[in-house]
């Protein structure tokens, strides 16, 4: 078990290097002379009108949030799907609510025109 | 000389760690060494085949699109015109955009390729060659998948650049949305096999699960379209709409290192949908051979078998990729609320309810049959409900009539009054778009 996550902790120390390792090649291959007008903002045919910081379409947070209601959801059907075999009749029935639960979450997004692109 | 002998024959049977085992002796030093072996090893496999990748993609799709693609550099395939542009991208100059966090910036595209390493790891490759066999192997890939998301955000929100704003919120609404269909799905073969290992998964498929359960392959495969961000659903680098997306103001190979991201994390799903759905390395038994010397050959055969599976399905993105246009965002993301996560949770609800009354006793080929009764009983009912809904759908967009909408295409037609002695219910639906006389239906 531990043996186990040794190697997952191995791999994330390890693993900035790689990405790393080219873009620090980049830095010293490459011309670096920098000036104001080449670092202004890309964008296509005008100047860029104030802040990008903005406030945002509202939709997207929406999205979000049911997402985070079914994420967490979904979360606990993966240790009762490994455990299928053990469940006795209670629990499927339990897991069966389950389920009716996250569908009625789906169901009340949508009467609530959560889900309409706007 | 036995050593040398040795070190080859556990090379070529893809057991190096057995080897150093027998010759350094067996203590924690030696795993740590050999744990630092397999990150680099694979690591850097996982980094180089996308110079192979990128040239293959490139090809395939150059062929669908009847253009002949890379043929100068490195002879007449073009074989090295990954690796040129690779230096070309090397040779370029990193420029930080004013105004942009330096931070985060700069963070995403060491993150995302970070994100995209990290799953390998519980890749199963062959029998035994695996960087680590978690007991929670699908669990901790959506886990580190879902970095991504978080990482697409870092960078469009760090550019300082109202595209890349843009493209990030679009890409996260898209990955966000589409991680529920993906992970329902993923329940079915854990259901299945009664595991959340990988390895465990593949061992578990005497016959490969493609055969219980079509409907969640299907599921889990249009769901790791969108995750990847490929074609239809890659609206969120749309050029012509939002110039480039997320990674608009990267240059060099910080923008490469996106790109990287992208390929490594289409041939994982491609591999993980090999070992979900399609019995991983396994070939009739021969991934398990044994040589008489004692050396695991077998594996090589496995390793074989599963890159063969795994080309097969980055083909099938590739071909997704060479067919279908890109969809809109609305319709991208209602496709997944409105119908992948309805039908997903209507699957996973039968599938359960179904495995719980086969006997512990039936016999695996009856306990295929049935699921893949239930899976093509659930499609065609799908197939038929959306076929009504479509229809209602058309007929609500055209005011009763068929396909196409004449009144949507022809809105100035009210007044003409012979056509209105048309026969009101004459069958249009066929009529093709122009070319023929504009028949104005009674819409009154």
């Amino acid at each position: 078990m531990q043996a186990d996550w040794q190697y997952i902790a191995v791999f994330v120390a390890l693993s900035p290097i790689f990405p790393l390792a080219p873009v620090v090649l980049n830095r010293l291959l490459g011309p670096h002379r920098p000036n104001p007008i080449k670092q202004q903002t890309y964008e296509c045919g005008v100047e860029t009108v104030g802040d990008t910081w903005i406030q945002f379409k509202v939709q997207y947070y929406i999205y979000a949030l049911v997402f985070v209601v079914f994420d967490i959801e979904a979360v606990f059907l993966f240790p009762i799907a490994a455990a299928y075999g053990q469940l006795d009749l209670f629990a499927i029935i339990a897991t069966v609510l389950f389920i009716f639960l996250l569908a009625d979450g789906l169901i009340y997004a949508w009467s609530r025109g959560v889900l309409e692109w706007v | 000389m036995n050593m040398i002998i040795d070190l080859l024959k556990s090379l070529i049977s893809l057991s190096l760690g057995d080897f150093i085992r027998r010759n350094f002796g067996t203590g924690p030093g030696t795993e740590l060494l050999i744990d630092i072996g397999g990150v680099v090893i694979l690591s850097t496999f996982c980094l180089l085949i996308v110079i192979f990748l990128i040239w293959l993609t490139r090809k395939l799709v150059a062929r669908m699109q009847d253009r002949i693609g890379p043929n100068r550099v490195g002879g007449r395939y073009g074989l090295l015109q990954t690796v040129a542009d690779v230096v070309k991208l090397l040779s370029k100059e990193l420029i930080h955009p004013s105004g942009a966090d330096w931070l985060s910036y700069n963070a995403a595209p060491i993150l995302t390729v970070m994100a995209a390493l990290l799953v390998w790891a519980v890749m199963p490759f062959a029998p035994g060659v695996i960087g680590v066999d978690l007991n929670i192997g699908v669990f901790y890939i959506m886990a580190i998948s879902s970095i991504s998301v978080v990482v697409l955000l870092l960078a469009g929100w760090g550019s300082n650049n109202k595209y890349a704003l843009l493209g990030a919120f679009r890409a996260v609404a898209q990955m966000v949305s589409y991680e529920v269909p993906m992970m329902l799905a993923l329940l079915v073969p854990v259901i299945l096999a009664r595991t959340m290992s990988t390895k465990g998964i593949i061992d578990a498929q005497n016959l490969p699960f493609i055969l219980f359960a079509p409907v969640s392959a299907l599921i889990f495969y249009i769901s790791t379209l969108a995750e990847t961000g490929r074609t239809p659903f890659d609206l969120l680098e749309a050029e012509s709409e939002i110039v480039a997306g997320f990674h608009i103001e990267y240059g060099g190979m910080k923008f490469g290192m996106f790109f990287l991201a992208e390929f490594v994390n289409t041939l994982f799903w491609s591999g993980m949908f090999v070992t979900l759905y399609l019995g991983g390395y396994r070939i009739f038994g021969l991934e398990n051979w044994v040589g008489g010397d004692g050396y695991p050959y077998g594996r090589l055969i496995g390793l074989i078998a599963f890159f063969a599976k795994t080309f097969f399905m980055y083909f099938v993105y590739d071909w997704i990729r060479g067919t279908l246009p890109r969809v809109r965002v609305d319709q991208i993301l209602n496709f997944n609320w409105k119908f992948m996560v309805p039908l997903s949770l209507v699957l996973i609800f039968f599938v359960a309810l179904v495995d719980k009354f086969i006997p512990d006793t039936a016999g695996t080929v009856t306990r295929m049959a049935i699921h893949l009764t239930l899976n093509l009983v659930i499609a065609a009912a799908t197939l038929e409900f959306l076929r009504r809904r479509g229809r209602q759908f058309r007929q609500e967009m055209s005011g009763g009539d068929g396909p196409g909408g004449r009144e949507t295409l022809y809105p100035d037609d009210h007044g003409h009054g012979a056509a209105h002695e048309a026969p009101a219910h004459s069958d249009h639906g066929d009529m093709p778009l122009g070319g023929r006389e504009p028949i104005a239906v009674p819409l009154h």
